[in-house]
């Protein structure tokens, strides 16, 4: 037995990849961490000392920002659009998913189909004419328009997952709810929606990060401050303190730590949902 | 009156049933299907937003087709596109490789490497922004890049990167690449884990070689992922936009412009809004056309 030889490339291997990795992996952190790093800046001193830590660690870009900025609106109106958004989208999409699956009607093929070729077909510009409708219905500057748009936004796939899991319901759980006198919207609740537990997770996941990070939607449809989620009243803030580097890196900074600290909780969702057959088509 | 009964009844059954699927097929409408015939429509008018609306047949398209910005857009976008897919997609490719040994510190690599993907667009562009200032202060560059070029012995590297012309477009390209590679990683990842591990060791045993085992049942066995990553490269690549607004602003409109900035001027900056619809149903179809010949290839090549 080689032994010591093969030991020797197992090592030379392996710390090569590691180098690889590690170096990817610096490259994808460096910049979130300069982000951190200056935002406890001040203005006096960004621009003198480049130390990766700084000597001094200052908190009032963090103050100014929250108040000043109106962050502390940015933030609670990034709340409400998400929670609401996908609220709706789950109960929305998990019903007419279970019709799709388990119940029957004229046409009900067709209009599944059409959620499907939604999906397929991109409209990168459909905004222009989303936003006709919008003015048309006095629906711009309004939380219930924005919410509507964004709840149409994550439909399809919502119910594309929602309708593989359900098919794959054992009908014998089903039958024993009827027996018990459940009605459809009863075992819809009380049978299908505790068993989609899983893909509840994935859905509830993938379109917090999309409402949280959308940003074109809000740009034509909300300009009022007062209605704005955080990504939009960013650049707004930008524009308004564009050489306050480090408030700017603060604001920023509030933007971003909410959505990783949701990721690293949840991140196994987030591969599942990435990597399931349904996404993959 | 036992038929009749019979037939209310499937009846009422029917409209319970449609019942379930009426919120999200009303909203679906209203949202998705009417914008669409509405895009399609306003593309052969003439209208400035209010005001009367001028039918002009396909006047927009036939202006479309002459319209340099527009192809130039197109073309910034390919590239960006062509840059991801030539450098992020094999790198996503070789990372996913090296994360499917059996190495130390997997879990960290994984959840690293996907932290720009969650991020937006927006902090992403206004992150690098502040990276790749150009500025100097007080005899200092304030961007880190060029602070780190001058400081470590490259000083003839220091450049305006995204002030450039000639380099704008290439930094932007970079940055998208530093967003997206993340998401082809994990994809990549999940396609080599569902590779039966006993394959490899069947070829071990016949003593294939690494290259061999790599051309010989890595590849073919991830084609269909590679495909699905490609074809999603390119409809997230080709729609970039609000990077590109957070990175240049309106800067250097002419050399970083891609289809969605030109759709998106033609609508708040001319208020030509049936012309904005006309780029987007080009672009639209463009885009479907796209992913359906690199469907279609590839579909050939697996037979092959």
């Amino acid at each position: 037995m080689k032994v010591n030889k093969y030991f020797f490339w197992g090592m030379t291997r392996s710390t090569l990849i590691h180098v690889f990795l590690m170096s990817v992996a610096l490259t994808c952190l460096f910049p979130i961490f300069w982000m951190v790093r200056c935002a406890f800046m001040t203005n006096a001193t960004v621009f003198v000392d480049q130390s990766l830590i700084p000597h001094h660690l200052d908190f009032g870009n963090f103050a100014i920002a929250w108040t000043k900025g109106n962050f502390a609106v940015f933030l609670l109106n990034s709340v409400i659009y998400t929670v609401c958004v996908v609220t709706g989208i789950v109960f929305i999409s998990s019903l007419a998913a279970y019709s799709f699956s388990r119940l029957n009607f004229p046409g009900k093929n067709i209009i599944f189909y059409l959620f499907v070729a939604a999906m397929m077909i991109p409209l990168p510009g459909s905004f222009v004419a989303l936003f006709v409708l919008m003015t048309k219905l006095h629906l711009v500057n309004s939380r219930f328009g924005y919410i509507l748009c964004m709840i149409n936004v994550g439909l399809s796939m919502s119910i594309l997952l929602f309708k593989t899991f359900f098919d794959k319901m054992p009908r014998e759980l089903e039958d024993a709810a009827r027996i018990d006198g459940c009605g459809k919207i009863g075992i819809w609740w009380n049978m299908a929606m505790p068993f989609a537990r899983p893909v509840i997770a994935v859905i509830v996941i993938f379109n917090s990060l999309t409402v949280w990070n959308e940003y074109i939607l809000a740009m034509l449809l909300l300009g009022d401050t007062k209605l704005m989620p955080l990504q939009r009243g960013i650049m707004v803030f930008q524009g308004a303190n564009s050489t306050d580097y480090p408030v700017l890196m603060a604001g920023l900074t509030m933007a971003a730590v909410p959505i990783i600290v949701v990721y690293l909780f949840m991140q196994k969702h987030i591969v599942k949902g990435l990597t399931s057959e349904e996404v993959m088509g | 009156m036992d038929h009749k009964d019979k037939a209310t009844a499937i009846f009422k059954d029917n409209l319970q049933n449609f019942l379930f699927v009426l919120p999200a097929f009303a909203i679906f409408c209203v949202f998705y299907i009417y914008p669409f015939y509405k895009m399609i429509n306003l593309s052969f008018y003439d209208w400035r937003g209010i005001g009367p609306m001028h039918f002009i047949g396909l006047a927009n398209y036939k202006e479309l087709m002459g319209d340099n910005l527009w192809w130039n857009s197109m073309w910034h976008a390919g590239y960006i596109t062509l840059i991801a897919l030539v450098f992020q997609n094999p790198l996503a490719f070789a990372l996913a490789l090296a994360c499917d040994q059996q190495i130390r510190m997997k879990r960290f690599y994984r959840v690293v490497f996907f932290i720009p993907p969650v991020l937006s667009q927006l902090v992403v562009g206004l992150i690098w922004n502040w990276i790749l200032n150009p500025e100097m202060q007080n005899g200092q560059h304030i961007g880190f890049l060029n602070h780190f070029l001058y400081s470590s012995g490259f000083p003839q590297l220091v450049h305006d990167w995204l002030g450039d012309p000639k380099t704008a477009l290439t930094t932007i390209a970079i940055v998208n690449s530093w967003q997206g590679f993340g998401w082809g990683f994990i994809m990549f990842l999940a396609g080599l884990q569902t590779i039966d591990k006993q394959l490899y060791e069947a070829a071990r045993i016949d003593g294939a070689s690494a290259w061999k085992t790599f051309t010989n049942i890595t590849m073919p066995m991830m084609l269909p992922v590679i495909l699905v990553v490609i074809i999603l490269t390119i409809l997230g690549c080709m729609q970039v936009f609000v990077l590109i607004l957070a990175l240049v602003n309106e800067g250097l409109v002419n050399h970083t412009d891609v289809p969605v900035t030109r759709i998106f001027s033609a609508m708040q900056n001319t208020n030509r809004f049936g012309y904005a619809c006309a780029e987007a149903v080009i672009f639209g179809t463009i885009l479907v056309c796209v992913s359906f010949i690199t469907k279609r290839v590839s579909d050939k090549a697996k037979q092959a």
